[in-house]
């Protein structure tokens, strides 16, 4: 499944994490583009950006850019606030 | 959830920060609201992460119930429940409930249990009682469903319904109270105060705590941390009662050792309402201590 449009969810209010979703910058690109900043990058940022891929991939995502800036959310809040931009993108608000 | 339930803190849904810290904050029981502290825009994103963070909270050690969007605005309270059935919550508690609406929610909560497995009727409700209607129909909104465990008294938007100015004295709310201690009491479920909205008036919540503790209410909603406490211990008996009460017990078992039908303490008569009120007091002074 594609991202048809730019959506969003989240903040960067403290333990949240702001995403936006969009479709692939070259519509030809395959995969998940995904940029991410953390004040706990080194530590965790792997962590982070596999629960983002594995809930984009939960999802039937597989083509599009992300752009995640976290606030030192937990999983949850990032499987919750990922699911909530693709479903807004996708129309489902 | 039950007539010993005395603290419940509202938690913004959409709020991270409010989740993760919630347990820490002693509450019986957690409020999870996707209503009045949540923006229409930011619904969708308050329910799902509402759904998310329930798995977690639910192994924090506190109840956990979700306060849903009234079924009668825009299906936002059928939106509430179709994510949240992913991942039911121990209770759900409905606004501007009517006996109506109680039971289409115990139908929907059937299908989840069922669908998930759940016990049957093990997920509970609490409408809350937030107009006028509703205080008038208190008891059929109490008898509604098997499920209902509690009643929430709302003032706040039950005085904007009479038309009245809530005060800290409370008096414009002093019959809602009475009649939802009754009809709780009767119900043998529990009559959940409403919250005290000036979070920086302790002396006032004290005061509103006490009051409603003197006139029946079970136990209080919070809408900030710092207010556990002052309403845990509103709702706890006291050194002294717990002293008078522990007196009347010693003085029981005394009489029944020497087969005397009279109770009597410090010259006053005591009969059996006095003797069920010091082992309910204990009894209570015993689950605040184990807490």
């Amino acid at each position: 499944m594609n991202i048809p449009r730019r959506a969003e969810a989240g903040s960067t209010a403290k333990n949240d994490i702001h995403i936006i979703v969009e479709p692939p910058a070259v519509q030809s690109a395959d995969g998940i583009d995904l940029e991410l900043q953390s004040p706990c990058l080194r530590q965790f940022g792997r962590q982070i950006e596999e629960v983002i891929r594995e809930t984009l991939a939960r999802m039937g995502i597989s083509r599009a850019r992300i752009t995640a800036a976290d606030g030192g959310a937990l999983d949850y809040t990032i499987r919750a606030r990922v699911e909530t931009a693709v479903r807004r993108a996708l129309g489902g608000r | 959830m039950d007539r010993s339930t005395t603290t419940l803190l509202f938690i913004p849904g959409n709020s991270p920060g409010m989740l993760k810290n919630a347990p820490v904050f002693g509450a019986d029981c957690l409020i999870l609201d996707l209503e009045d502290s949540v923006t229409p825009a930011e619904k969708d994103a308050a329910r799902i992460l509402v759904r998310h963070a329930l798995p977690w909270l639910k192994t924090q050690g506190t109840e956990v119930a979700v306060r849903i969007n009234p079924f009668s605005e825009a299906f936002l309270g059928y939106e509430d429940m179709e994510e949240i059935a992913l991942s039911p919550p121990d209770v759900i508690m409905l606004p501007k409930a009517t006996k109506e609406e109680v039971q289409i929610l115990s139908g929907l909560l059937d299908e989840i249990e069922k669908k998930k497995g759940l016990a049957e009727t093990g997920i509970k409700i609490i409408p809350l009682v937030e107009t006028a209607a509703a205080v008038v129909n208190m008891r059929e909104i109490a008898g509604s469903s098997g499920r209902v465990a509690g009643l929430l008294l709302g003032a706040e938007d039950l005085t904007a319904d009479l038309g009245v100015k809530r005060t800290r004295r409370g008096l414009e709310i002093l019959y809602a109270r009475s009649k939802m201690a009754m009809v709780c009491k009767a119900a043998g479920i529990a009559a959940i105060d409403t919250p005290f909205a000036d979070i920086r008036d302790e002396a006032g919540l004290h005061y509103d705590a006490h009051t409603a503790r003197a006139l029946g209410m079970t136990g209080k909603a919070a809408i900030h941390p710092g207010q556990i406490n002052v309403i845990r211990k509103a709702f706890t008996p006291d050194e002294e009662e717990i002293a008078y009460a522990a007196r009347i017990i010693s003085a029981m078992e005394e009489a029944e050792k020497e087969s005397r039908g009279v109770l009597a303490l410090d010259g006053r008569m005591l009969d059996a309402p006095a003797v069920a009120w010091a082992k309910q007091t204990l009894e209570k002074a015993k689950r605040a201590t184990t807490w």
